[in-house]
């Protein structure tokens, strides 16, 4: 519990140092002589009211972009230099054992949002997932489930905002945690919260076992994203990033509705 | 599925025919479309087998020390380029990447390996029309390749300084792909008069032979394969990403820019229309990212206000919304030539327009026996007239596939084979 509260203290306040730091102002500092405009203006070549996809409501961007460059740095010093390390003295086939035990363990998340969305085949599917990943599959280490038919109903409390017509709200880019907007992180404490206070956490009761899973999850999570900061090469990636994000999100959330009741 | 059943067949009678007579196996290529050879990956089977990791060096040139990068740029800490080295003495061969590439993108890395394994130490270096080039390495503005061959040519030099000490060197060879291979060929009459390399062979891969046609043409895939033009282009691309995700459930974040984009593809159901499309929409957006930091870096006027400091935390999104509206013949006809102009007052746009072509240099591409060229009849950025005109100029030194379309065949065997012995002098018939 106390190193919890640790990291909470410690990203809280980073998260300060952040918005401290990036002034929240998104406009343009004037220079040395007096403002032109530019040839080529948005005014002219934009009709007023179309939309474009680039536009996402970013209320607090100047915060969100200080955010995004300080996890360039975190990610390009820290974090992928410890998850190289665990990637060299992992052999592949124990990282993959890791990942599903990981996944495994997440079925809760899938479990309650499913049932939260009255997906009661889906729920029912988590659900017998879980059993058997948990003993044929040795506590999840490996997944028989699939290979039976059962595939994974991937949820979470965002998505179940969303298919109760949430909107995303305002997009935020999240110290650490990436890419999110305002509906999907309320979603991720509230499936933390559950994970915690009604889910493995909460089972195991071990000090020991939080923090063994608190860091493994945190190397998994990004073993298994490709992404790296500055990839695209292009002056606009927080932009491109940031419309990726929301058309990926809408389209989890229109999958979800678009399936039903099953 | 009956099409890649088909290929499979081919490729038993592929695999049972080198055995059978000792000769180099046929130029087999799978796809006849050129949109998509362009842009699907050469199936497994018919690439060339190529080491899994090569003795890498990575380091950082600065060929302007004291310029004062922008807030904006935070990220750009110098132009990073890569060695593969040979543990022996071996020449040492200079590789440009294509328009709007790094030194490391998955292209150039794979070429870096086979030239490797040819024999050769392989230094790669960025194209001048990337943003990173731009901000650490272009003197100017960026587009005219006279001089994007003097800003790439004091890179190599620097570069050459940074490796000379570790490795032995025999002699220099230059190569380049696509934008990269145009301005490979000004490089090398540059070095001509300068003579710091006195370049051994140059290779020129899938060139194209007017810059301002090919762009145009890349564009106008994008332009043309947009249902119902471009201002349909939001509700398009929505489709596009609906129809990828629901074949894939994943999109890389990396997926929308540049080369990389070749990786989404391959996952597309591909329409012909939407492959063109895309094929044109990555060419637009390389170079509204140019356009945009050249700007910044030239002081503003074109895309953004004139006299502001853009700072880590200002929003770029309507500046880049102006941006990828913007093409390159805009920035070239709005903004190069007049910049040209400005300096050299009787240079008329024609004058300016016949500089980026390679018919400038014909007198001297006919004339040394140093080049060689490899293409496609098919290559997509191509025009009518100009394969003719590259079997004139470059003779026996041009090796011209029937189809590959923008370098999708480069790493077919036959065409690496090409590579090789171009480089090493062999000019034996196709």
């Amino acid at each position: 519990m106390k190193t919890r509260c640790g990291a909470t203290v410690l990203i809280a306040g980073a998260v300060l140092a952040l918005a401290l730091e990036s002034g929240c102002s998104t406009l343009p500092q004037a220079g040395p002589g007096p403002v032109e405009p530019p040839l080529r203006k948005y005014e002219d070549l934009v009709k007023p009211g179309t939309h474009n996809m680039l536009d996402v409501k970013d209320s607090v961007e100047g915060f969100n972009r200080g955010s995004y460059r300080f996890n360039y740095y975190f990610d390009e010093y820290l974090y992928r230099p410890v998850v190289r390390g665990y990637e060299i003295i992992m052999p592949n086939y124990l990282e993959d054992r890791v990942s599903n035990a990981i996944d495994n363990l997440n079925e809760i998340t899938n479990l309650t949002n499913n049932l939260f969305q009255f997906k009661f085949k889906a729920a029912g599917v988590t659900l017998g997932r879980f059993l058997i990943n948990s003993t044929v599959g040795v506590a999840g280490l490996w997944d028989p489930a699939t290979t039976w038919g059962l595939e994974r109903k991937t949820q979470d409390f965002g998505l179940t905002l969303g298919h109760y017509g949430t909107g995303d709200g305002s997009y935020l880019m999240l110290p650490v945690l990436g890419a999110s907007n305002v509906r999907d992180t309320g979603g991720f404490a509230a499936d933390t919260a559950t994970f915690v206070y009604a889910g493995p956490i909460a089972w195991a009761n071990s000090s020991t076992f939080t923090t063994a899973y608190t860091g493994v999850n945190a190397l998994d999570r990004r073993h298994r994203i490709p992404f790296r900061y500055r990839q695209t090469g292009s002056p606009f990636e927080y932009e491109l990033l940031r419309t990726l994000y929301t058309m990926k999100r809408e389209y989890d959330v229109q999958q979800g509705k678009g399936k039903g009741k099953d | 599925m009956m099409r890649y059943m088909a290929i499979t067949l081919l490729l038993w009678f592929l695999c049972l025919t080198p055995f059978a007579a000792a000769a180099p196996p046929p130029y087999f290529y799978p796809f006849v479309n050129p949109y998509e050879a362009t842009v699907m990956e050469l199936p497994k089977e018919f690439e060339v087998s190529l080491p899994k990791k090569v003795p890498l060096r990575e380091f950082v040139v600065r060929p302007f020390p004291k310029r004062d990068i922008p807030e904006v740029f935070w990220y750009e800490k110098g132009l990073d380029c890569s060695l593969a080295y040979q543990d022996h003495k071996a020449p040492l061969l200079f590789l440009v990447a294509g328009s709007g590439s790094r030194y490391d993108v998955p292209r150039m890395q794979k070429l870096q390996k086979a030239l490797h394994q040819a024999g050769f130490h392989v230094l790669c270096i960025t194209s001048p029309t990337h943003m990173d080039f731009v901000v650490n390495a272009s003197s100017g503005l960026p587009g005219i390749a006279e001089d994007d061959a003097k800003d790439l040519y004091r890179v190599m030099d620097l570069a050459w300084q940074e490796v000379r000490g570790d490795i032995a060197v025999s002699d220099f060879f230059l190569a380049g792909y696509s934008l990269g291979a145009f301005d490979a060929a000004f490089v090398a009459k540059l070095d001509e008069e300068q003579r710091h390399f006195n370049f051994k062979r140059v290779l020129l891969l899938n060139p194209p032979v007017s810059l301002y046609d090919s762009v145009q043409a890349l564009d106008q895939l994008l332009v043309d394969n947009v249902p119902g033009g471009m201002d349909n282009f939001d509700a398009w691309f929505h489709d596009i990403f609906t129809e990828t995700m629901h074949i894939t459930e994943s999109w890389e974040p990396g997926g929308l820019s540049g080369e990389s984009m070749y990786r989404t593809y391959k996952r597309l159901q591909p329409s012909e229309a939407n492959l063109a499309a895309l094929i044109g929409l990555t060419s637009r957006m390389n170079a509204a990212d140019m356009i945009f930091t050249a700007d910044v870096m030239n002081g503003g006027g074109y895309i953004v206000p004139r006299n502001v400091r853009l700072t880590s935390t200002t929003s770029l999104t309507r500046y880049a919304i102006v941006a990828y509206k913007t093409r390159f013949i805009d920035y070239f006809d709005q903004w190069l030539y007049p910049h040209y102009q400005k300096h050299s007052p009787g240079l008329t746009r024609q004058a300016l327009l016949a500089r980026q072509d390679l018919h400038y240099l014909d007198q001297y591409l006919k004339g040394s026996k140093k080049f060689g060229l490899i293409h496609n009849e098919d290559d997509v950025i191509l025009v009518p007239g100009n394969i003719g005109y590259l079997k004139e100029v470059f003779g026996d030194r041009a090796r011209i596939y029937p189809s590959g379309g923008h370098m999708g065949n480069m790493f077919h065997p036959s065409v690496v084979s090409s590579m090789v012995e171009l480089l090493s002098g062999k000019e034996v018939a196709q």
